[in-house]
Order: C-alpha cells, then structure tokens, then sequence
C-alpha cells in the first residue's frame, strides 16, 4: 500500500519530463538524428565498400562516383576513413565520458553523503584540479599512464596491443580531467537528498548506510547524472578531436576526425588546397557535436538540471 | 568580508599546486635531454644533469624551486637554452593576455547579445536559429575554424592580414578564431540563466507594473540571468589570457600557449611546473575577483549584509 502513491508520483514526474522533452522539437530531432547516425557508424563495417586501410593506385583524387568523398594520399577511400574516424571519435567520447561519471559519482557521493571533514578535504583537492590546466595534465597523465603500461607488459607488446592501450589511455586520461563538474554536482544533490524526510525515515528504520545510498539517492540523482554525462560525451570528443590533431591522440594506422582533420591540414600547399581531405571530417565532426549538444540541452531543460 | 582569508588560503592551495605538478612531471617517462643527439659520453649526461640539480632527490629539488620562486625566479628552462623560464614567461604573457582580453570582449560582444536574443525569442523561430548559431559555434573547433576564415578571408578576398601582429587588423582574425567558441559558450548560459528566472516574482511584479517586455528583460531579469556568465567569465578569462595553441601556432604569434603544450611533450621540467603556476596563479586571482563583482552584481546576496 505505502509503495503505491510514489510509484504514480514517480511515473508522473517521469511521464512530465518526457513531455517536456519531446515539446523541445530540436532535441528530438537531435536524439533520431543521433539514433540514425549510430545505426550507420555500428553497422559500417559491415556495408562498406573498401576497407580504410586499403590502399589504392588513383591518389588525392576528388569525389567521384567511386569515391563518394575522394581519396587521400595513400589512395585511400576517404567515406570509408571518415567513418572509422567518427567511430573512434564517438567511441572515446562514450567512454571517456563514462569514466568520468564514475569517478565523479563516486566521489561527489561520497563527499556528499559522509560530509565534515572528508567532505572538505575532497572538495579542496577538486578546487586545486580545477586550478591546474588540463592540457598539460592530459598529456602528462597519457604519457606517465603509458609508460607504466609498457614496463608491466614488457615482453607481450604487439603493433595491435599498442594500439589498443592508446585508445584505453586516451579515455582513461580524458575522463580523468572531466569529471569535476561532476563530482560537484553530484555532492551537491546528495548534501540536498540526505537530510530529507524519506531519507530520515529509512534510516530510523534501521536501514544500513550502504541500502539508503543504493536505494534513495542514487536512484535520485540519476537524471542529473545522466543528464550532465550527455553533455560530457560532446566535450570529451572534441578534446580527442584536439589531442589528436596535435598528434597526441589516435595513432595511425587508426584515425579519428580530429586526426584526420590533421592529416588534412598538412596536404594543404600554395598550389592545390586537397579540400576534400579536410572539408568532410570537419563537417562530420562540427554535425556529430551539434547533435549531442541539442540533445544534452534537451535532457537537461526537460529535467530542469542547473549545471551551477 | 572573508576576501582576506580567502586570499590566504591561495598560499597553501599554490603549496599544493606546486607540489603535485612537480611531483606529477617527474612521474611521467623520459627526461629533457632524451630527444637530443646522443651525448659525447655518459660522463657529459651526468654532468648537465648535475648543473640543473637533476641527480638530487626530487624533494631537494622542490626545496630549490620553492626558495627560487620567492626570489622571482622559476629555474632555467631545461629546453629552451640560456632562458629562464622567467624571461620566457615575461615575453609570452603580455602578448597572449592581450590577445586574450580582446577575445574575451569579442565573445561577450557577441555572445551576450545572441543569449538575449534566443532568451527573448523563446519558442519562436527566433529561438531555433539563435540556438543552432550557439551550438554551431561551440561545435566547430578552432583548428577548423581558423584555417577556413584565414582561407576565405585572409587569401581569398585579401580582406585581413593572416600571420604575426603588426598594426591592428591584423589583431582582427586572431581574436575572432579565439573568441568565437566562447561567444557560444556565453550566448548559451545567458539564455539559460535568463530562462531560470523567466517566470520568477519579481520579474512578474516588473511586468504588472506594465514595463514593456524590452524593458522588464533588460533592467531586471538580465540583472540575475547574466549571473552565470559573470561566474563563467574567471575560468574563461584565464583559458583565454594564457593563450591558445591552435591560434599562436596559426598566426604565428609569440604568445604562452604553444609553451603549454610544447613544454609537456619535451619534458621542460622546469617551464611546466612554472606555466602550471602562471595558469593556476591568474585562474585564483580572476575567480577572486568574478566573486567580488558577483556581490556587486546580484541584489539578492547585497541585500543579506
């Protein structure tokens, strides 16, 4: 009987948002456009006509009825580079944003729920993060990061592997910067969840501190979290995008939009401008991040979430 | 007032800043002199490592940094020879500040009117098209934006000057590839703080008093929506007057943000504790500052004194 009146309440609130949410036609539209290009990017693979690797004999040249976006400087087919680079770029966004949601969670709970000194002690050190800059603490954090995976994996290291460890690093260290908005969001719900009623009433029922985190708040900070994690995946991908354009990012033979930009960027001399090179990924790219964008905004105006 | 406590809680956070940054650089692999031609002999490694200190143990050498830092002195560049990172930082800095300063007021000249726009203009095709620009400008890089104006209107129309800062319009293509991506930033946390007050009391007691909605928007709800960029605007400022790669590198322009990067990959132990400090050093004061104009600024908090 007790669970019924907040089970309606709750599917309300719920079925209000998504009300909410689907009036804001441009974050609808963001979120099928945004189902559509996955769709496309997940099943590539599959549909492709040449392989991103491949290399051809016709080199640099412009789109055709071939090569539906030109080729580069290897011959290679540019549609089918850009997706892969998109892929990549969406999938260290993805990611990266994912590790930063649990370690901002984690310690926002945390800081949070248990309060005091703790809580101030765990405050100042994100105060002193978000003081130092984040490109050199990137760039540091990738390579100290890397390093130490080589002296353990000394030995079993192939092309691939490496690889493999640069696409995990990237996210590791991506997420690792972008998590302090997080943390401090998610503190500041809990510190406004803990002392309230329902959760006053849990604990003098006798319920453990761990069954009052899993049970109460976190189910009700999930909105915000899920909320400020969309609109982390955007940030997250164009700084891949930047690091990767440096050259500190995707390693070749890989390549992600931001790379590929790069790559497009050096063909450019004073007598040809190889347009095609740098014009579709950035247009990618810019599309990619409005459509997250649109969508993060929409979520967050349906659920009301203030980011300050 | 609490400005004096807080002002010297920023020694121990410095403290602390410099500590983990330098004990950080130290962790990551590879040293300074690793990409240089191979030394004559082990016997010459050991001795630059000896005349920068580097064979001490690594809290020794943070005693050093510290009690040089009180002397104004942030070591010597282990990279760019005979240069302090002093002397690096005196040159860099103005440039890069100035550029800095003029993007900041580029992205509030546009942002600022984009935010009011959208916020006015809500659920109206007005709205669509401003917020597509925001998104748009916060969507498309600086590396991409930067070489498609300097093609279009730097070598295409002969419009700008593209490359080094000599008489004003050549000041023009850099601040803009700078600001513009803030200007975005700020159009959308204008129209977002405008809204969060939209339907507040005292909005709706400015409007029975039968003020036009130009009016109402400008002298009262824009008081409390422009809140969020006046505490956006430390964090920005200080991005922005530390300077940006892709634009110095672009423009060719002497300033401290081709330092930030360039000093992490070459291992200049010295110049990224000290640009670490530079950064953390403005981030502080503007925050410091942004605080005081934010008690200026909203009623709301200069009520409660």
């Amino acid at each position: 009987m007790k669970t019924e009146p907040t089970a309606v309440a709750r599917g309300d609130s719920r079925s209000r948002a998504w009300g909410r949410f689907a009036s804001q036609r441009v974050a609808v539209c963001g979120a099928w456009v945004l189902v559509v290009c996955m769709t496309i990017l997940l099943l590539w693979p599959w549909v492709q006509q040449f392989d991103p690797a491949m290399i051809g004999d016709r080199q640099f040249s412009a789109p055709d009825a071939e090569h539906w976006l030109g080729t580069d400087v290897h011959g290679r087919d540019m549609l089918s580079r850009v997706m892969h680079g998109a892929r990549m770029s969406m999938l260290v966004g993805l990611a990266g944003a994912g590790v930063s949601l649990v370690i901002g969670v984690i310690w926002g709970a945390l800081a949070g729920y248990v309060g005091g000194r703790l809580d101030a002690m765990m405050m100042r050190l994100v105060d002193i993060l978000y003081s130092l800059p984040s490109i050199i603490f990137v760039i540091v954090l990738i390579t100290t990061l890397e390093g130490v995976v080589k002296r353990w994996m000394s030995g079993l290291v192939t092309s691939e592997f490496a690889s493999v460890t640069r696409v995990t690093l990237l996210f590791v260290g991506l997420g690792g910067v972008s998590w302090l908005t997080m943390s401090r969001i998610v503190r500041g719900q809990v510190m406004a969840l803990r002392d309230r009623p329902f959760v006053v009433a849990s604990r003098a029922l006798g319920a453990g501190q761990w069954h009052i985190l899993r049970r109460h708040i976190l189910p009700n900070i999930l909105g915000v979290v899920v909320v400020y994690a969309t609109l982390t995946v955007p940030a997250v991908v164009l700084y891949e995008s930047f690091l990767s354009f440096l050259g500190l990012g995707i390693q070749p033979p890989q390549a992600s939009l931001g790379s590929l930009i790069a790559e497009g960027a050096s063909q450019i001399n004073s007598v040809r401008i190889y347009w095609w090179l740098i014009a579709y990924p950035s247009v990618v790219l810019a599309g990619l991040l409005m459509v997250l964008s649109f969508l993060g905004d929409g979520l967050r105006d349906a659920l009301e979430v203030r980011s300050d | 007032m609490g400005y004096t406590k807080r002002m010297l809680w920023m020694i121990p956070l410095m403290l602390a800043i410099s500590f983990l940054s330098f004990g950080l650089v130290r962790m990551a692999p590879g040293g300074p002199f690793d990409r240089e031609r191979k030394p004559a002999s082990p016997e010459i490694e050991r001795r630059i490592r000896e005349k920068y200190h580097l064979d001490e143990p690594v809290l020794k050498q943070y005693g050093r940094y510290l009690m040089g830092i009180l002397g104004g002195d942030l070591g010597p560049s282990l990279k760019y020879r005979n240069h302090t990172v002093t002397e690096i930082v005196v040159q860099g800095l103005p440039i890069s500040m100035g550029l800095g300063l003029c993007a900041f007021v580029c992205a509030l000249g546009l942002g600022i009117p984009l935010g009011l726009y959208t916020a006015a203009r809500k659920g109206g095709f007005g709205e669509v098209a401003g917020t597509f620009l925001a998104v748009l400008l916060v969507s498309v890089p600086g590396f991409v934006i930067g070489p498609l104006l300097v093609m279009e209107l730097g070598i295409r129309w002969r419009l700008l000057p593209v490359a080094l800062l000599e008489s004003p319009a050549h000041w023009i293509l850099p601040v803009v590839t700078l600001g513009l991506y803030f200007a975005g930033r700020v159009a959308r946390l204008l129209r977002e703080g405008m809204l969060s007050v939209r339907n507040a009391d005292f909005v709706m007691a400015a409007r029975s008093k039968g003020l036009s909605d130009l009016e109402v928007m400008l002298r009262h709800t824009f008081r409390i929506g422009v809140l969020p960029v006046v505490s956006y605007s430390g964090p920005m400022l200080a991005d922005l007057m530390t300077g940006s790669f892709v634009v110095e590198n672009l423009f060719q322009i002497p300033g401290m943000g081709v330092f930030m990067v360039n000093s992490s990959l070459s291992r200049d132990y010295t110049m990224i504790v000290g640009l670490v400090l530079v950064y953390a050093w403005l981030l502080l004061v503007l925050n410091l500052v942004v605080d005081m104009a934010y008690r200026v600024l909203d009623p709301r908090i200069r009520h409660e004194d």
